[in-house]
């Protein structure tokens, strides 16, 4: 080695300017609850339960979405409509619980291509958050049906 | 008038105090923000605004943990090692000049605590003090992991202060005296004494680096192979109190590197500044705050600096650490002084 690599300071120079440069780049974090990283329009995220343009539930409680999901993370239970309920539901028969396992589920899609309906959809903006217990990972009708709209946001 | 100076003496040497703490603990902070920068990542941000609290929020962690004390240990000696660590760290910044003096009235106030003729001594008397905190509380542990990590601290710093002080010799030729105030007072305006000991400096800071158990010197506490060094055993604030005065003595040592080398509180020009008042008191005066203000600056350019080559360079290994220190800086060290020494002679040769 010459003298000036025996002495390691140019090298050590060297080296202090490359951190230096590091030091002033820009940051690769993503501070994740105030800002999160763009997704792909076709992101499938959390489920929705929609409903038709008079707010009334487009699911009909056929069960192909259930039979549809690989990882059976789908229950449902049917019942028939009443009379004067035709504002809440579009088809005679609707599902009286709809639970999907939040920690089965492989966000696959399979089960909004299979739906008749056009009822159930995986929306690009949401994610199942983490939680601390296991059952508050089974999401109910509560909290997928979408929330009615309002006149004003119409 | 006695009475006033006293009083004055106590409220610096307590704003002093309170100086090194407050810096020794933003230090923590901005070690972590630094590292981070460095690795393209943001670092600690969720306390507070830009994470400001984080010291705190530390600190406080620190205060309620479990204070464990193995059972073999010598309990005495076991607390009694990072208080050595601490006082020793919090007493030597006393005898450094952060400023010039202010004039109020008619009494001029110094800003500097004790303002003894052997500054310089007192200040490596005191930091050698310090091993003694590692080496006991490491001892102390009953743990073969804490003892090789003492012995490491110990030979490390006794090798290193040898080639220190030797670099040192060579500012005091040029100073002709030990106290810190004078060596402070010669080097006015840009006149700083790294333009004449640029090889002194080197090897005062590469000492500086290993006498503060810092990377590319920290073997004693190199967590890889010694877990955590001499403080393997330590929790709650007793491990604090060893990582605090590791951090006062990085403060310490580059208020101590600004003085000697780079020309302490004095900043180019500054005689033409103080020439531009009318009033003699009002530019003095104005002066030495900027002064002081210059000082930190430079001591936290050091801090900075400590920082940046902890997140650089790798750890040395035990026999290339040994062999820097004694067979190539102490040779260069004594080089130093003989060129410091011929230097001097043939100055005085031409010009007298």
């Amino acid at each position: 080695m010459t003298l000036s690599e025996r002495m390691y300071l140019p090298a050590i120079a060297q080296g202090l300017g490359i951190t230096l440069k590091h030091f002033f780049k820009k940051k690769a974090t993503i501070n994740y609850p105030e800002e999160t990283r763009q997704r792909s329009d076709v992101w499938r995220g959390l489920h929705v339960l929609k409903r038709d343009e008079n707010g009334a539930e487009r699911c009909t409680a056929c069960g192909l979405c259930a039979v549809a999901c690989p990882a059976e993370a789908i229950t449902m239970t049917a019942g028939e409509r009443k009379k004067g309920e035709e504002h809440l539901y579009r088809e005679e028969k609707y599902a009286v619980t709809y639970e999907i396992n939040m920690l089965r589920c492989i966000f696959c899609g399979l089960c909004e291509e299979a739906c008749p309906k056009a009822a159930i959809f995986l929306q690009d903006d949401k994610l199942a958050p983490a939680r601390y217990e296991r059952d508050e990972f089974i999401y109910g009708k509560d909290r997928l049906v979408e929330p009615l709209k309002t006149t004003e946001t119409k | 008038m006695d009475s006033v100076l006293l009083i004055y003496k106590g409220i610096y040497i307590l704003a002093i105090f309170g100086i090194s703490l407050l810096i020794a603990t933003y230090s923590t902070y901005f070690e972590r923000k630094i590292a981070a920068f460095i690795q393209d990542r943001v670092g600690p941000n969720r306390a507070g605004p830009m994470g400001l609290l984080q010291p705190l929020a530390d600190a406080g962690k620190l205060f309620f943990k479990e204070e464990f004390i193995p059972a073999k240990a010598n309990k005495g000696l076991f607390i009694l090692g990072p208080g050595i660590a601490m006082l020793v760290a919090a007493m030597s910044s006393a005898v450094i000049p952060f400023g010039d003096t202010l004039i109020i009235g008619e009494t001029s106030f110094d800003l500097i605590a004790i303002d003894v003729n052997i500054g310089i001594l007192y200040i490596f008397g005191v930091v050698s003090l310090g091993v003694y905190g590692l080496m006991i509380g490491g001892w102390a542990s009953n743990n073969k992991f804490s003892l090789l990590g003492a012995i490491r601290a110990a030979s490390q710093n006794i090798s290193y202060e040898l080639a220190m002080g030797l670099s040192l010799i060579a500012v005091l030729m040029l100073s002709g005296s030990l106290s810190l105030k004078v060596i402070a007072e010669q080097q006015t305006g840009f006149n700083w004494n790294i333009w004449y000991q640029p090889l002194g400096f080197l090897i005062f800071l590469i000492c500086a680096f290993a006498e503060t158990n810092r990377t590319p010197f920290d073997l004693p506490e190199s967590e890889a192979e010694l877990i955590g060094g001499y403080h393997t055993e330590y929790s709650s604030m007793k491990l604090g109190m060893y990582l605090f005065a590791e951090y006062i003595n990085i403060f310490v040592v580059s208020a101590v590197m600004s003085t000697l080398y780079f020309g302490a509180y004095n900043f180019p020009f500054m005689e033409n500044l103080r020439n531009a008042f009318d009033d003699p008191v009002l530019g003095n005066n104005v002066v030495t705050i900027i002064g002081v203000a210059v000082m930190f600056a430079k001591i936290f350019a050091f801090i900075f600096f400590f920082m940046w080559v902890r997140w650089t360079l790798p750890r040395f290994r035990y026999d290339q650490l040994m062999k820097l220190g004694w067979n190539i800086l102490i040779p260069l060290a004594i080089l130093n002084i003989l060129l410091t020494g011929g230097g001097i002679l043939l100055y005085e040769h031409f010009t007298k």
